[in-house]
This record gives C-alpha cells, structure tokens and sequence, in this order.
C-alpha cells in the first residue's frame, strides 16, 4: 500500500530513500557542472535541517528520509540522479542492459572507500545479497526481489549476481524490467559496502565508512539526536563536485523550529516548512522561497464498475468530469499554491516528463467542452444520483474534495460531494471491498495518488494502470497499455522506453482511469548565505551544489 | 525520621510496577502497526514483517512483552531504540539536559514567586499589588507554547538576544530563554500563594511580637514572616511538580532541546514501547522522590512538623 501514503501526511517524503541529487526541473541553477560562485567559500560548513535517523546508517536498511539524506551524501553508488532525475554513471563505468532480463555493470578503477579500501564489484555483490537475506532484516529488502536467487521465504543467495573480475559483474533477473532495473541503480539500497561493515553490521551502523562526496567528521561526528557532521571527501571522483566544505545536519523536532532557525540564520537550508509559515514563507524569504512540484501525483480514481462510467459513455463522462475541474483556481486558493496543476500521470521532476502530451487538454479546465460531452454521454444513458469522491477525513483532504466537487457541480450542474470515511485504513477498505462476482463494490471515485520510489515514468504507471497491478484501484485493464509498458521496461534504449511510456500515457488521457489533479510541492528556503540551493527530484536539496558566502 | 524515609522508598516498589504495568499496557494498545510504519511505503514481505516483529518481542502475548521488558531492567538493560540504541544510554544523554532545564526554571519561578509575591502582600493594593495581579493572570490564562512561541519570534528572531532553538549547545548558560519560559508558566500560581501567605503570616501574633521587641522590619520580614510562609508555596511546587515535566515537554519540542520530553514524544510518535515505558516510569519515580523530598523540607521550614514513625 505504498500508494496512498500521502495520507499518512505529515511523514511526507518517506517513500523515496532519496539520492542526494537530482533536480527539479525549471530549478534555479543553470551552472550544475559547478564553479563555486564568485565568493564561495570551499571550506564553508552548510548547516541544513534534517531528523535523526530511525534506523542504523547501514544503506538496505534506511528507507526514510532522516537517515537517506546522510547516506546519500557519504555513499555512492553505480549511478547518481542529476538535477532533472536522469540517471548518471557514478561508480559506474557503464551500466549496460544485455537482454531484458541481464544488465553488465563495468565500475571505474582506482575509486576508493574513504578506508582506503578499492571499490569492487565484490563490494556490490556482498553488500546487496546482505541486504536480501531474511535473516538480516533490512527494511530495503523488498529492492532485491527481481534478481535471480530472491526469496521472500528463507535465506536465499542471489544468484543472479555473478562476478566477472574485481571490476565487472552480471545481474540476472527473474522478470523483464532490466531497463528499469537500470533506473532503480541510484537508490540507496543499492549502495556498495566496505569489507570492514560484514565484520560488525552493528558498529558500522554507527559510524559508517563510505564513498561517497562526503565522509563523518573526526570524532564524535553523529551526536545522537543533536545532528551529524559530514566534511568533503577529497577521494571522492565521481560528478557529484563538492562546492563546499561539509555538511552539517542538525536535527530537529519540529518544522517550526527549523523556520525559526532559519529566519535567525542558524541554518543555511531546509527542505520543508511548516504549516504555521506555509501561507506567509513566500513573502517573507522572497526570492530565496523554494515551492516547485515534488515526485508525488494526485488524482482521483473512477474504477470501471462505477455505474455511468464504463465503455464509451464512461469515456465521455470521465473526460467531461475533468474538464469541469479548475485546477489552477483550486492549487491557487484552496493550497496557497503549494500543489502545481497536473499534466500528466508521472511528476515534472521524473525524467522524460512533458507537458506536451496529444490529449493532455483533457486536464485543461473547458466549460463547453465539458458540458457538451457530458450531454453526449447522457445520450448513451441519461445521468442520475450524485458524483461523488470517497476520502479520508484524517488527512486534510475535504477542503480540494469539496472544491473539486463544487467545480464539477457548477460546471456540469449535476450534484457532486464527498464521501467521507475516518481514516486511511477504512477507506482502503471500502476501496479495495469486492462483490461475489470479483468486482469491487465501492460506487464513487475514490482519491488516489503516488509518490514515486525512484524517478522513474514506469514507477508511475505500471504499479497504477496495468492490468492486475497492486496499486490499481479502478481495475483498469487496457492490452495494449500493458504491452507498451512491458516494452518500455525492458528497452534497451533510454529513448524507446520514453517513446513506450509517452505513447501509454496518451492512451491514459484518453482513457482516464484516473483523474489527474496536481503534483505536490516541496517546500523549502535558504538564508542569504548560501547561493546555487537546487532541489532534488526526491525533495531533498543537491547539498553538494551549495556554496556559501563568508 | 530515617524510618520515615525507608517507608516512603520502599513505597516506590508498587510504584514502579504499577506505572510500568500501566504504561506498558497503554502503549500495548496504541492503535496502529510500529513494525509496519517502520517500512514505509514499501511493503515488506509477509516473512521479513513477522521476523522483524519477533525481534523485538512483538508477536509475544502482553504479558509475556512486559516479562522481558522487566527482566532486562532487573540487569540494567531498558532495552533498545528501533535505530539499535540502548535505552540506558539515550536516558542518560538526555536526562542532564532536561534536568538543567528544570532546576533553572524552578529557580526562576520561585525567584520571581518569592520577590513578586512578598513585595505584592506588603503593598496591598497599590499599584505595584494591581499589577503584579494583572501580569500573573495573562501567564496563567496563556497555554505555555503560546508563551514559548512568542518568546521565540520576539526575544530570539525579532531582537536576536537568544538563539532560537537549542539542539548540541545546551549547557547551563544556552537554556536561558526556554528555562525562562517554563519558569514564567510556572510562577503565577506560586506567586498568588506566595502574596496571600505572606498576607496570613503578617497578622500572626509572632509577628506583632517580633515588631514589638523593637526588631526592624528587613530582620522581621526574612526571618519571620518569608520563612513561614514557604511552606505552601513549596507544597505547591511538588504537586506542580508534573505541571513542570509536562511544560519541559512541550518546551524542548519548540526549542529543538535534546532532552527527556523530546526524546518521549518522539519515541511516542513511533510506538517505540521500551523507550516510552522506561522514559515515563523515570518521570513516576522523579515525581515520588521529587515529594519525598519536599515532605522533608516541611521539617526544616517548621520544626513543629515532624516525622515520627
């Protein structure tokens, strides 16, 4: 159930581990190959805002953002995200997909952990077959389960990961999503580990030792609760160019506070604000506010057995239904801006992401059209009851449910409302309810949404719209979306998978299983200290970018 | 009196069971799956679910959790984080930084309740009594993270003479603006009690005796008349005692302090059982000690209170 887990609001941003980088589209840095900014101060600490991890920082077993946002800056892995969430080759030489089903990882020489120890393609093998046993308990399991050798039942060796010499290995998997496979490669879990961490996972948990653009301080650099001191690597080769002299996150209670702090100058950067500040953070930081749109979609769902909504007068109605919908006047009023209209069923951060789709005018806000639509489809079969959208009332959602409603209402002049149930857990239950006959049961759309594990367009789409996927609410079932996100998947070609998803989502358009609403935002700010602040395609600012003024 | 004391420590034993009991039980039926919240977005697998759960005894009966639990505090082990922290050694990084805390707000509040208080029930009605009324009220009619907010954005952001948040910096000399905070929340009752026993005090006859022996007035007033009055205001400070733990709570969340009351709310927010039953029984037995001790003051206060058996 990772989908819906924005409900759960308020631990935003757990989903994606998060590599350190990437960025965000139409983000503020146009130098991202790096010279610190006249007046930047290599040795310069940037204190940034962050929460003590949950977990040990052992890279397959942190999957929330606390301890991910560390691990990304000490750890390297075969491949980084850029500041528009493609994929780059960091302690990889090439990463090359062999067949749908085997990838060949070639690793640059000469890189080291900062033990001095080489990076070898042993240091991958053991670290992720560690990371896929049972026994070991890591919370990042789930990442391994498409190599040969996974099991979910017992201690299993991956046996699809086999070693040619210290610098190449094979990876065969047991379904064909090589291609995105290749896209899962900057994650955190996928994170080599010096020989030193299998002799005491436990004490290497607290005082890592990795490759990565940053390494701990001396001393005592994690101070449990209190915040963690990274400084630069200078072993580190890879394209992430430190800009700065370290890292140093402080941890914090509570957002408020970290916008206290920020509004003094204690900290340089945060990553998030608080709802207290959300409606004044613009005006107050100005230009040095960041609100662009994160990896997370937002729709809602009309499953196929809602009554008026399948075959072609379903067709019309769900398009007429979300041409009704004023999105920007709803993002603009209801969120203080803090949610960006949607155009697609992926995120603006997620390589390969474009608001050019043929059919996207479908999420445009059309009054005619909607109407005109609407009484071809009553044509078909006329219109009677209510339109309405189930959603959780502990999440914040009536204000949008009700906008979104009251706009199809006015628009289409039909009765539309909410359907509320208390919390996330009922409603999933009401959602995922089936009759005798294998057929849901729930009568009314339902919100639905997703916040992507890694930035891909297939992370998007397949777990939402193909048919029998785990997260596809309105059983929607469509051959040849299936077959062009298989394709996608298991292209070779980074620029056939985008053709492959670009030509399913057209299909979605038409189709519209899911209505899009808007992408969240993230949130965030830096003092006047700091220059070149970009954000990631997973929300947390490229730390390394960041120079800083004396 | 040394029989006194021993009674009133072995009391503690009930005590401790009962509130690890109690608060063991409650955190038993938290609603919610910690071990699932743990994962995240991405569901684990069935096995790996139930292996983690075992590993921290949650697929046991309650009965049986809560044997474990105390077994391990009987050989000093409150049991770990879910990072793999030992509890012992989280509780005691951050039980010195909430006792400063504590003892500066304490000293604070009776500093100020002691002062204000005095000079209030000597002049009785006049402008400095009306005022000290009027402040008193807006203190005790103010929620404390109202008083800790405002603090915050005007002392520490707007005028910059504080820092606004804590975190590693948090020796004696750095807890200034939230001890004062915590203190101010404090001091309003004290104060009240303070003025209204003093007033009581002044018409004693011994009072009246000491003026009459020719005695001045900065002998009659410390001596005579404060300590005499201190006895309910002291009473009152052990029963605010929890008032206090509360207010620390809520204090070192707003200032980012890497105390006790942070580390529990954190810990509560993650069903992290063995950190929030070790951390809340700390707080019952500092709670019970904390009025032992003040019972004990009584005797010094005044020798007509003593403790016989």
């Amino acid at each position: 159930m990772k989908r819906n887990k924005i409900a759960l609001a308020g631990i935003a941003l757990l989903a994606a581990g998060t590599l350190a980088l990437a960025g965000c589209a139409g983000g503020s840095n146009p130098d991202s190959s790096g010279k610190p900014a006249a007046g930047g101060d290599a040795s310069a600490i940037i204190k940034t805002n962050g929460s003590e991890p949950e977990n040990p920082l052992i890279p397959t077993n942190t999957n929330e953002v606390g301890g991910g946002k560390i691990l990304d800056s000490i750890f390297a892995g075969l491949a980084y995200y850029d500041g528009k969430g493609a994929l780059v080759n960091d302690m990889a030489e090439e990463i090359k997909v062999d067949s749908p089903t085997k990838l060949t990882v070639t690793l640059k020489k000469g890189q080291k952990f900062t033990d001095g120890t080489e990076v070898k393609a042993d240091n991958f093998i053991k670290a992720w077959d560690y990371g896929a046993q049972l026994s070991n308990k890591q919370l990042n399991q789930s990442w391994f389960s498409d190599i040969v050798g996974f099991s979910t039942d017992a201690d299993s060796p991956l046996t699809g990961l086999k070693k040619v010499d210290d610098t190449t290995f094979t990876i065969e998997l047991s379904s064909p999503v090589a291609a995105d496979f290749a896209t899962r490669l900057g994650y955190s879990a996928f994170y080599p580990l010096p020989d030193v961490a299998f002799k005491d996972m436990a004490a290497f948990g607290e005082k890592p030792i990795g490759n990565g653009p940053y390494k701990l301080a001396e001393g005592e650099a994690w101070k449990h609760g209190v915040s963690i001191d990274l400084v630069k690597n200078d072993d580190y080769q890879g394209g992430r160019k430190v800009q700065n002299g370290g890292l140093t996150i402080t941890f914090y209670s509570s957002l408020d506070a970290a916008y206290a702090d920020l509004q003094s100058g204690e900290v340089d950067v945060i990553d998030a604000i608080p709802d207290t500040a959300i409606s004044t953070f613009e005006s107050d930081l100005g230009d040095r506010a960041v609100n662009q749109p994160a990896a997370i979609f937002q729709s809602f769902t009309i499953g196929e057995q809602v009554a008026h909504f399948s075959g072609e007068e379903g067709k019309l109605r769900r398009a007429a239904i979300s041409m009704s919908i004023d999105r920007e006047a709803i993002t603009k009023t209801v969120f203080n801006n803090t949610r960006t209209p949607a155009s697609d069923f992926t995120s603006p951060v997620i390589d390969g992401w474009s608001d050019k789709l043929d059919g996207a005018d479908v999420l445009k806000y059309n009054k005619d059209e909607a109407k005109k639509l609407w009484a071809e489809a009553d044509k078909i079969s006329p219109w009677s009851g209510t339109f309405q959208i189930a959603y959780n009332s502990d999440g914040g959602h009536q204000t949008w449910v009700d906008a979104v409603s009251n706009s199809i209402k006015n628009t289409l002049g039909i009765e539309a409302a909410g359907a509320p149930y208390v919390d996330f857990a009922t409603l999933r239950a009401a959602v995922n309810a089936r009759g005798a006959d294998g057929k849901r049961t729930i009568q009314t759309a339902n919100r639905s949404g997703w916040q992507a594990d890694y930035p891909a367009q297939y992370n998007f789409l397949f777990p939402l719209y193909s048919t029998g996927a785990s997260s596809n609410d309105g059983d929607y079932s469509n051959p040849e979306v299936d077959k062009l996100l298989e394709e996608g998947a298991s292209a070779t070609d980074s620029k056939k998978a985008t053709e492959d998803f670009t030509k399913a989502q057209e299909i979605l358009l038409k189709d519209l299983p899911a209505i899009p609403l808007w992408y969240s935002n993230v949130s965030g700010g830096y003092s006047e200290k700091v220059q070149n602040v970009t954000f990631g395609w997973n929300s947390v600012p490229l730390y390394y970018e960041i120079t800083k003024t004396k | 009196m040394l029989s006194y004391i021993i009674r009133r420590l072995l009391q503690l034993i009930p005590v401790f069971f009962g509130a690890t009991l109690l608060i063991y039980a409650l955190v038993f039926l938290m609603p919610g799956d910690p071990i699932a919240a743990l994962f995240g977005d991405k569901p684990p697998s069935p096995q790996l679910l139930a292996a983690v759960r075992a590993q921290y005894h949650l697929d046991q009966p309650f009965l049986v959790q809560y044997y474990y639990y105390i077994l391990g505090v009987f050989q000093g082990d409150m049991g770990t984080t879910f990072s793999g922290q030992s509890v012992n050694e989280v509780l005691s990084r951050t039980l010195p930084v909430t006792g400063r805390l504590a003892i500066m707000a304490i000293g604070i509040e009776f500093t100020l309740a002691i002062i204000v208080g005095t000079v209030s029930a000597l002049r009785k009605g006049k402008i400095f009594d009306n005022g000290a009324l009027v402040v008193s009220l807006v203190f005790l009619s103010m929620p404390i993270f109202v008083v800790a907010f405002l603090g915050q954005y005007f002392l520490a952001i707007k005028l910059g003479w504080f820092r606004p948040t804590i975190g590693g910096q948090n020796d004696w000399g750095d807890l200034w603006l939230p001890a004062i905070v915590l203190g101010l929340s404090l001091f309003a009752t004290s104060m009240r009690l303070m003025r209204g026993s003093v007033l009581d005090t002044l018409n004693q006859d011994w009072v009246r005796t000491a003026y009459s022996k020719g005695l001045p007035r900065y002998r009659v007033i410390p001596v005579h008349v404060l300590r005499n009055s201190l006895i309910p205001v002291i009473t009152n400070s052990a029963t605010n005692f929890g008032v206090l733990l509360v207010g620390a709570t809520v204090t070192e969340h707003i200032f980012n302090i890497p105390g006790v009351g942070n580390t529990l709310f954190q810990a509560t927010l993650k069903h992290e059982g063995p950190t929030i039953v070790s951390f809340v029984t700390v707080f019952v037995i500092i709670y019970v000690l904390v009025n032992l001790l003040v019972d004990l003051l009584y005797g010094l206060l005044d020798p007509r209170i003593r403790y016989v058996r």
